[in-house]
């Protein structure tokens, strides 16, 4: 899932510092689960906001409300009878919910409140470790479920570098060298021979937008979406 | 056991002290309490393996979160005592109660009382 942590509370009430009523936009999918941007972090934002801009006599009034997903149409229309009855409107989603949000909103600041970290995996309640870069050129069916452009520090696809020692990076001992864990695991599996094949590198220049289409779906015209 | 502590201490039963959260000991000082106390189960003694633990954390939690706010994170605190300790009870209740007291009111609720 998408990973995210709140920003820094100085950076929030300086983001806010010009408004006095704002609707705070939390996501439940995602943020929710990684305890950065549900119903309940907007709760404790909202509580923390009211009571520092009151201690500072410049109060401020907060209202907030938790959309399925801010990633989907479906979900925002919810807010369209909102958002005009406020000066700024903030969102507790990751960044493609902030975007959206804004994209549907154009007439009216939208403000993020958390800093979108990454793909993770759930290791525990509260402890998220990322496994995935969303680099569109998958190979871990030949590297044994170990993804090199995340777990190797230079995110390389054909490894090891000279830097990997006794099975760390050399960027950190607690690091271990991903390519040591391929390795490892491509022997156990009795295919070392994958470790020999020669991949093009992921080709990040240039980087624009990606759009997906799944089969037997296709794009459709803006002006028929809700 | 007839034991006195002072009546401006409020109680609020949940089930464990795993059940209290940030927003509640938030939410207690955003509407004007001088200061808010969890009581829990002692460390180690949890029925439910570890809800005195969570509640600790989540107090450190908001310790930080009312410095960040502007005010004294030290409003907030954790005790621990077994269900046994009535007399430790009263004790920490005064205890708390005299440490809020050289804290002072909470400002918001000064505030609050102003505006009204």
């Amino acid at each position: 899932m998408i990973v995210a942590q709140r920003k820094p509370f100085e950076e929030i009430m300086n983001m806010l510092k010009g408004y006095k009523k704002v609707l705070n936009v939390g996501c439940g999918t995602c943020v929710a689960v990684c305890l950065a941007g549900g119903e309940k972090e907007v709760t404790v934002l909202n509580t923390e906001l009211d009571m520092a801009r009151k201690l500072k006599d410049n109060p401020i009034k907060i209202d907030g409300i938790t959309i399925e997903r801010q990633c989907d149409r479906e979900y925002l229309a919810e807010l369209d009878s909102k958002v005009d009855d406020y000066e700024a409107v903030v969102s507790m989603a990751c960044g493609v919910g902030v975007q959206f949000l804004a994209e549907r909103f154009p007439q009216i600041p939208v403000y993020p409140m958390v800093d979108t970290s990454g793909l993770a995996a759930n290791q525990a309640v509260g402890w998220y470790e990322e496994r995935c870069r969303s680099c569109n050129q998958c190979v871990l069916g030949m590297t044994g479920g170990i993804c090199p452009v995340t777990m190797c520090a230079k995110g390389i696809y054909n490894g090891p570098c000279g830097g990997t020692n006794n099975g760390s990076c050399e960027i950190d001992t607690e690091q271990p060298c991903a390519w040591f864990m391929i390795y490892e695991r491509l022997e156990r599996q009795g295919r070392l021979d994958n470790i020999l094949e020669l991949h093009a590198p992921v080709e990040w220049l240039d980087q624009t937008p990606r759009t997906l289409v799944q089969p037997g779906y296709k794009k459709v015209d803006p002006e028929d979406l809700v | 056991m007839r034991l006195e502590y002072p009546s401006n201490v409020k109680i609020v039963r949940v089930p464990c002290t795993g059940k209290v959260d940030v927003s509640h000991l938030l939410r207690a000082m955003q509407q004007g309490a001088d200061g808010a106390y969890c009581v829990g189960c002692l460390e180690g003694t949890c029925h439910y393996n570890e809800g005195n633990l969570r509640c600790r954390e989540r107090v450190e939690h908001v310790r930080n979160l009312l410095e960040e706010v502007g005010l004294e994170g030290d409003r907030v605190r954790m005790y621990n005592l077994s269900s046994g300790e009535g007399p430790t009870f009263a004790a920490y209740a005064k205890e708390m109660t005299e440490h809020i007291k050289e804290l002072g009111a909470n400002p918001l609720s000064q505030k609050q009382k102003a505006a009204a």
